[in-house]
């Protein structure tokens, strides 16, 4: 009850209707913001429970963990961290560069082929290339065949098993989110903007560093902070790998030595970490403003000469063919010669599970993160925008430490509920809040609404405030302008944000295993099931199956994308 | 939005009513293993008695803690683990209750189950030391304190320290020979690594095929499933690599139980105790055995031709609440002896 007093409180200055001239006038703040703060607050929760316990004492495990693991699990972290979001950076914003402003042959196919890497788990791809290029694999025993090498110490051979590999394989698997979010920003860029780049005579090189890439920050940055969370929790690729992170700790320390308060309490430093990546971000935007002013006409494009071309389809085909290509035939190789015995019927089950959680959580997902980032939008109070920001914090924390976060309270109303009536009543009515497929739909919401919230906020800055006016001048609510303007012109980026969670939900293991109900696996749960038995030859089917069925929405949105642009239709009825 | 999250409240409600009305005649498993030859088991454990089986897979840690928080309105009527230290861990939790049972009793050994019938011990896998037969001579090595000697220096390739098998087989240690012999032991192991410890027990047996070390630490069964493989190459994997018993002559061979108990707030009692009762059964112990080539706890029934060949072994029956009391203090060990 005096959480719910407090929390009544802290919503009234947000609701009170602003009358300076700096933010919109609001006509209803009181559902916006109310809705908001519910919404952040439901959505925080299982990491506030997670936090609670650093306030717990937690004896002398500190002093242990310091001398001993501490130091290694924050370089690790920091290495791999700077290493993925750097190369992600990279590769991503070169190729949504180069396919959405230049011509070369393949770019039509490779407006979309980019995203494909992003339908593989990081599980998926470490346990693929160890396969094929650990010792005992097939390219270095070959090697060793041909040259006549005895053993180990007769060649250098990179050992895949290292912070290096762990670095390199992720940045292949990650850098789609990098990529989507800029090539969604370079299309809805304005034509104006490069006109007066091209009036002031910029070549192509430098349009793209001083006009269009500061333009596109926000969304190059939302999506290396996107990368960079997802990194911070990956479990599954740097276990196998051997590489010792702060996830990993936090698995050891929760269930290896039994101390729960201090694997809370390292989950809180991990926080830290998202805490200085989301600040970085704010830092870099400054004070500056992103809206561009509404000029859509065509994009030009640059036509490159054959070496150039080369070039350029040499950049976008590498990360294809790393992250997506060869594992996929790997994987493809694993599965025809010893693939899964419980292939047919069952698998059908598993994938239907699995399509229905991601296209639930990603519909959840994407009205959620509108409804936040508008309300924001219409209500710059800093009660909001700070309720935001702790909403979207669920995604740097290990799935694992986020399904135990919300099983704690769910189970707990479930208790309470069981407890009252076997005591008034005489039966029980067993777990209705926390052993449904709701509760998986919840955790997704946890865990993804940052990648959402993150795509839907960076589209919605570059809409112009003078749209709001326009919108509300001619009469419509706040509602009303969300829906007619908005929405059509955020198509594009919605679209993005619905991807980039649906295919996070078809890879999702930890809070799945923890959270589903009986008999509900997913293909993911069974491709887990198979690697962790060490059957990875047979676990290549539904790792297989997850990237297909990955790839198909892929391939579908990202080529509605195309046609995204505002004012597209008309580019192509006129051509 | 409202009708959206309506509808899945309802649907919610609705399924979870379906998956606890009381009358259903079912039992719940929470399980820890994850193998498709114990779908065999809850088959015929349905066909024999009639009673449905409803399944969660999971992690053992996450499934105790699962259970714990669901409390009075927990649906999961059995427990199974794959590890005694799990066992030990949920007991200490209270999530088990005692069962009395005549049949588990008469055909389980006492070092098999919790004095009060909080959990029994279905199957053993052993943690067992392989070694390159090109290249090794396997009378050098004959205990897991071998492996601490300096002459096998760069020989050995074992899994990571965050495995619970490695962690079971310190907590033994430990036992034997205390905090700091059981750490000098570590350190001498972490000496003597070939590589950093990475992969899966598999994997360690391919490194000692492959060359890359002379010597692997590994359960048991991974070596059986690649010796009766469909693929000839793990086959020759398998052929390339002997097996050795460690402290044959002594305690014996160190081994983790892969057990199940009923859970405290067991919604369907009678059919969980019936379900831990077909688990001894000569049914469920030979699909432990043939399929999955595990040790089974009954004697007498092993019909498996490569388990067989091995003869009559020496196990370590230490007692299971060791191995779980221990096991904290062996996370630290390898976190102190920098063992990855």
């Amino acid at each position: 009850m005096a959480k719910h007093s407090n929390h009544q409180e802290s919503v009234l200055p947000a609701m009170q209707p602003r009358s300076s001239a700096r933010g919109l006038r609001i006509r209803r703040p009181s559902v916006w913001a109310f809705s908001t703060f519910v919404i952040a607050l439901l959505v925080a929760m299982p990491v506030i429970v997670i936090l609670a316990h650093v306030f717990f004492p937690s004896g002398d495990v500190w002093s242990h963990l310091a001398s001993t693991v501490l130091g290694r699990y924050l370089s690790n972290t920091v290495v791999l961290s700077v290493s993925v979001a750097l190369g992600t950076t990279l590769i991503g914003t070169a190729c949504a560069w180069l396919v959405v402003m230049c011509r070369f042959p393949g770019k039509r196919i490779f407006e979309w082929a980019l995203l494909l890497p992003l339908a593989v788990p990081t599980y998926v791809i470490a346990y693929a290339y160890t396969d094929f290029l650990q010792y005992a694999g097939p390219l270095q025993s070959m090697l060793r065949e041909w040259f006549g090498w005895q053993g180990s110490g007769d060649y250098y051979f990179p050992e895949v098993r290292s912070l290096g590999g762990a670095s390199l394989l992720i940045t292949m698997v990650l850098y789609p989110y990098v990529y989507l979010l800029a090539r969604a920003s370079f299309m809805e860029q304005s034509v104006s903007a490069l006109d007066v780049g091209r009036t002031l005579g910029l070549g192509p090189w430098r349009m793209f560093r001083r006009v269009a890439l500061p333009l596109a920050r926000p969304a190059v940055i939302g999506g290396v902070s996107l990368v960079l969370m997802e990194t911070l929790n990956e479990f599954g690729a740097v276990q196998f790998f051997g590489v010792d992170t702060f996830t990993t700790g936090i698995y050891r320390t929760w269930f290896g030595l039994g101390e729960q308060v201090a694997a809370a309490q390292l989950a809180a430093c991990l926080l830290v970490f998202v805490f200085i990546v989301v600040l970085l971000e704010r830092a870099s935007r400054g004070g500056k403003r992103y809206h561009a002013s509404a000029s859509y006409q065509p994009l030009p494009q640059y036509r490159l000469g054959s070496g150039s071309a080369a070039l350029a389809f040499l950049a976008c085909f590498l990360p294809i063919l790393i992250g997506f290509i060869f594992p996929a035939l790997i994987l493809l190789e694993m599965a025809i010669t010893t693939g899964d015995p419980l292939f047919g019927e069952q698998f059908l089950g598993f994938a239907f599970n699995s399509l229905m959680l991601a296209a639930g959580a990603a519909l959840v997902a994407v009205l959620l993160a509108v409804l936040l980032s508008y309300s924001a939008r219409l209500n710059g109070s800093p009660w909001i925008r700070s309720a935001n920001r702790v909403a979207a914090m669920g995604y740097a924390i290990p799935g694992s430490v986020v399904a135990v976060g919300i099983m704690i309270p769910l189970a707990w109303l479930d208790q309470r509920l069981n407890l009252f009536l076997r005591d008034n009543y005489g039966f029980l009515v067993g777990l209705v809040f926390s052993g449904t497929a709701f509760v998986l739909i919840y955790a997704y919401t946890v865990r993804f609404l940052a990648v959402s919230f993150n795509t839907v906020e960076a589209s919605l800055g570059k809409v112009t405030p003078s749209m709001d006016a326009a919108a509300r001048t001619l009469g419509q609510t706040a509602g009303g302008a969300l829906r007619r303007v908005h929405t059509p012109i955020m198509r594009g980026s919605l679209l993005a944000a619905g991807i980039l969670v649906f295919v996070d939900v078809m890879k999702e293991l930890p809070a799945t295993i923890i959270l589903r109900p009986f008999n509900f696996d997913t293909l993911a749960v069974r491709a887990y099931s198979l690697a962790s038995d060490e059957r990875l030859a047979e676990s290549a089917t539904s790792s297989l199956f997850i990237v297909a069925v990955g790839i198909i929405p892929v391939v579908i949105l990202s080529l509605a994308m195309r046609n995204s642009r505002p004012g597209s239709r008309k580019r192509s009825q006129n051509g | 939005m409202i009708t959206i999250k309506g509808k899945l409240a309802v649907t919610a409600l609705a399924a979870s009513m379906a998956a606890t009305s009381v009358a259903a005649n079912e039992v719940n498993l929470y399980s820890a293993r994850h193998y498709d030859s114990d779908q065999a088991i809850y088959d015929a454990f349905t066909e024999e008695t009639g009673i449905e089986v409803n399944l969660i897979e999971g992690k053992s840690d996450a499934l105790i803690e699962r259970i714990k928080r669901e409390g009075v309105a927990s649906p999961a009527d059995v427990l199974i683990t794959v590890d005694a230290g799990n066992l030990w861990r949920a007991d200490q939790e209270g999530i088990f209750q005692p069962v009395e049972s005549e049949t588990l009793n008469s055909r389980l050994p006492d070092s098999l189950r919790h004095p009060e019938g909080h959990w029994f011990g279905f199957s053993q896998r052993l943690r067992v030391i392989y070694y390159d037969r090109s290249d090794f001579d396997p009378s050098r090595i004959s205990t897991y304190e071998d492996l601490a000697k300096s002459e096998f220096k760069g020989e050995i390739c074992i899994r990571s320290s965050n495995n619970i098998y490695n962690q079971s087989l310190l907590a033994s240690l430990v036992e034997y020979h205390g905090e700091d012999g059981a750490q000098e032991w570590a350190q001498g192991v972490v000496d003597n690594m070939a590589r950093d410890p990475q992969g899966g027990d598999t994997d360690q047996i391919r490194a000692v095929a492959a060359g890359e070390c002379n010597l692997a630490v590994g359960n048991h069964y991974y070596y059986a499933r690649l010796l009766n493989s469909d693929d000839e190459a793990d086959r020759e994997v398998a052929r390339k690599v002997g097996i050795i018993f460690p402290n044959q002559a002594e305690r014996g061979v160190h081994a983790n139980i892969g057990g199940a108990g009923v859970a405290a707030n067991a919604p369907n009692r009678d059919n969980a105790v019936r379900f831990l009762e077909f688990l001894a059964s000569d049914t469920a112990q030979e699909v432990f055995a043939g399929s999955n080539h595990e040790f089974p706890a009954v004697e007498g029934v092993l019909k498996n031709p490569v388990l067989d060949s091995w003869g009559n072994l020496n196990i370590d029956d230490i007692n299971v609440s060791v191995l779980g009391e221990n096991n904290p203090e062996a996370v630290r060990i390898f976190d102190r002896v920098g063992w990855r």
